[in-house]
């Protein structure tokens, strides 16, 4: 595989995180079909149980299985996998221990259920090391059956403890099976060919979480990768006149103007109507600088870490297939992949 | 722009009624739920109520726009509430709070047992299922005392906004469990392996757990859970209580969530299910609705507009103005249209909207603000936006 001059040379697992409602999965999902293009092989994993991927790809739901969603800009396929830790807990016993049928007797006694959901850290290392076999996977050819793995990962307010597998469990298994595995996945997410993503808006506290998550992170000696800034809008005044506005010192009467000269101001009172139409949309242009200001105070605190800061925009329509072939351009044109 | 026929939530027919002992706000996350959640306080206190608001969320800034410099496990009361009411905060510790279940209940040498257990450490500070039982049981904690007449309560950034309705229960029967019964056997029967005392088929069972815990996690295990067991009656006893305190009538649950496709699709996945647990349901909040003033200009006319001018050259502030209500009057539509899909399959649960702010809370004013947008129902929003 030759290397490509991107910011992520190298780099072969990428977790991407970030508070709700910033576009993660979203984010995730552009990020696995960018890495593909050109022939590559990528696989999208979540976590969560929320069958986030088949939504955003509008594809019926993963089963706890690998298989191909979709083909990458210039040829390249990505591959999807929603990891159910029931079933990974499952494989694990048999691939470990070839014991299926024990499995299927501790699930009945609710063990697997327990495993799974409340013993700490155990659920962690169950979905972290099935995302760590995958990236270690190798072919017949000696390969790497995947040039990259993008990990949809918990919200930025647990990612630490989430990765940080080998501390979760220390308490539950100092010794043993489930501490081997935990270091084999510790192994994995420590290694320079791991980053961790950061998605997040132009708002306060997604960016106060971001600089949260990026110090908790380095505390864990884990290693952060770019910052993606997601929903930007393109700059549609000039900075002068957005100034005018949030002083409310905008000019009403040059739109008012505008407004009669463009017909939207017709009829006996046009006056009148001319004017108050006006009134509103200038009111509108005062709220949308009171935002722009916010938002350029946000990009400067992201600057704040040092870490690579993409750009993506918001989409129109919405998320859809074309939104998400539009944001992994998006990704590639500023040297993600 | 109307949000067609829902009916209108009423929040201060809600904090008023002296009967409302409890509202609990859940929704995915980054919804505003924790906003929603201190604003409706402030909003209680202030008509007279004596309000407790427990969130589960660490954000600092929440902490600070009600003039706290932290948030703890000890309700803390907010200065600057006008009016008659009080207004205390708390935030849960959810080690904290399963300490204090263990000290209240055992004598020392006891609870010192328990509290060293290293699978007891873990359990009380994971994150998976011990945070939402732990929010559960200081609910239980907060309305047995019977200090505050009115509990607000945010719920857990879960994985699934629904975790917390099911956790408590599932923690409750894996520790009264057949599973955990079998474990416990041992401390019963003298110290003697269990294991030896049982059927052939739970042998195999237990060998695999060794195999794959190791056989210092089982041990470990079963002192927790009998030590634990040996205090008090029953995990499941405990949550079950819980749950029933979350069906009865003084509990109103509050649905938060966003103009979004995400946080409406959770929204209608939350009201399901507390219908189908019968959880008494008071209606949904949506958060940061975008509105724009100038409703009379629709997006196509104001974009084709802008379009024209843009050809001659002429005005070039107004057609970018022009641009950006258009672009606003889209996003108001399109926000409209994903109410409108909860609105049909749900006609039947009130409604209320938040409009977006430029800026986050910062203080008692910007709650103070929310609590009123939330009172005023969907025709606040409108002219707020």
């Amino acid at each position: 595989m030759s290397a490509r001059d991107t910011d992520w040379d190298g780099v072969r697992l990428h977790v991407v995180t970030g508070k709700g409602g910033t576009g993660k999965t979203t984010v995730a999902a552009a990020l696995a079909l960018a890495l593909a293009a050109e022939r590559r092989k990528v696989l999208l994993v979540e976590v969560e149980g929320r069958q986030g991927i088949a939504q955003v790809f509008d594809i019926p739901p993963l089963p706890y299985e690998e298989r191909k969603i979709a083909v990458a800009p210039e040829g390249g396929d990505v591959h999807a996998l929603a990891v159910d830790p029931e079933e990974a807990m499952l494989e694990y016993l048999e691939m470990f221990y070839g014991m299926r049928r024990a499995g299927k007797a501790l699930t009945k006694l609710g063990v697997v259920d327990f495993a799974t959901t409340i013993a700490p850290g155990l659920r962690d290392v169950l979905v972290t090391g099935k995302t760590s076999e995958a990236v270690r996977r190798r072919g017949k050819n000696g390969r790497r059956v995947y040039d990259a793995v993008v990990l949809d990962a918990p919200p930025t307010g647990r990612i630490t403890r989430f990765l940080n597998v080998t501390s979760e469990v220390a308490g539950l298994a100092r010794l043993g099976p489930i501490k081997n595995h935990a270091d084999m996945v510790r192994g994995v997410v420590a290694s320079p060919e791991t980053r961790v993503h950061f998605v997040t808006l132009l708002e306060e506290m997604p960016v106060q979480e971001t600089l949260d998550g990026i110090a908790e992170l380095k505390e864990a000696r884990l290693r952060p990768g770019g910052i993606f800034i997601n929903m930007t809008r393109p700059p549609m005044f000039p900075k002068t006149i957005l100034d005018a506005a949030g002083k409310g010192r905008f000019d009403v009467g040059e739109l008012t103007l505008g407004l009669k000269a463009a017909g939207l101001a017709d009829g006996n009172d046009a006056p009148a109507l001319a004017e108050s139409l006006a009134e509103a949309l200038a009111a509108e242009v005062a709220d949308h600088a009171r935002r722009t200001s916010l938002e350029r105070r946000e990009r400067r605190t992201l600057a704040g870490p040092g870490l690579p800061r993409y750009e993506l925009p918001l989409l129109a329509d919405g998320v859809d297939l074309t939104g998400l072939y539009e944001l992994a351009e998006a990704m590639r044109a500023q040297g993600v992949a | 722009m109307r949000v067609k026929a829902a009916p209108v939530l009423d929040s201060d027919a809600i904090v008023d009624d002296p009967r409302t002992r409890i509202i609990v706000c859940c929704g995915a996350g980054g919804v505003g739920k924790t906003t929603t959640a201190a604003a409706l306080g402030l909003r209680a206190a202030e008509r007279g109520r004596t309000v407790v608001v427990l969130t589960v969320d660490p954000a600092r800034r929440l902490a600070q726009s009600m003039g706290l410099t932290q948030l703890d496990n000890v309700p803390r009361r907010v200065e600057g509430v006008e009016g008659p009411g009080e207004l205390h905060a708390m935030m849960l510790d959810m080690k904290r709070t399963f300490d204090e279940i263990i000290e209240a209940h055992a004598d020392p040498e006891r609870a010192q047992q328990i509290l060293t257990n290293p699978f007891y450490q873990s359990l009380s500070s994971s994150f998976s299922g011990t945070q939402e039982y732990m929010a559960m049981e200081k609910l239980g904690q907060l309305r047995r005392s019977d200090e505050w007449d009115l509990i607000i309560v945010d719920t857990p950034p879960s994985r699934s906004a629904l975790d917390f309705l099911d956790a408590p229960e599932r923690l409750g029967r894996f520790l009264d469990g057949r599973f955990i019964r079998l474990l416990t056997a041992p401390a019963k029967a003298g110290g003697r392996s269990a294991f030896k005392l049982l059927n052939a088929g739970f042998g195999i069972v237990a060998g695999a757990m060794t195999k794959v815990l190791g056989a210092h996690v089982l041990k470990d295990i079963q002192t927790f859970v009998s030590a634990l067991d040996a205090v008090f009656g029953g995990f499941r006893q405990r949550a079950d209580q819980t749950y029933r305190l979350l069906q009865a009538p003084g509990t109103a649950f509050l649905v938060v969530a966003a103009p979004e496709r995400d946080a409406m699709r959770e929204a209608s996945y939350f009201v399901e299910r507390l219908a189908e647990e019968r959880m008494p349901l008071a209606g949904l909040v949506v958060n940061r609705v975008h509105r724009t003033t100038a409703t009379t200009l629709s997006a196509a006319r104001s974009a084709a507009a802008a379009e024209e001018l843009e050809a001659r050259g002429e005005h070039e502030l107004t057609a970018a103005v022009l641009r950006l209500h258009s672009g606003r009057m889209q996003l108001a539509a399109r926000e409209s249209r994903e109410q409108e899909h909860f609105i049909s399959a749900h006609p039947t649960v009130p409604v209320t909207q938040v409009p977006a702010m430029p800026e986050d809370v910062h203080d008692l004013d910007g709650l103070r603000q929310i609590g009123e947008l939330l009172a005023q129902g969907p025709r606040g929003a409108r002219v707020a936006g």
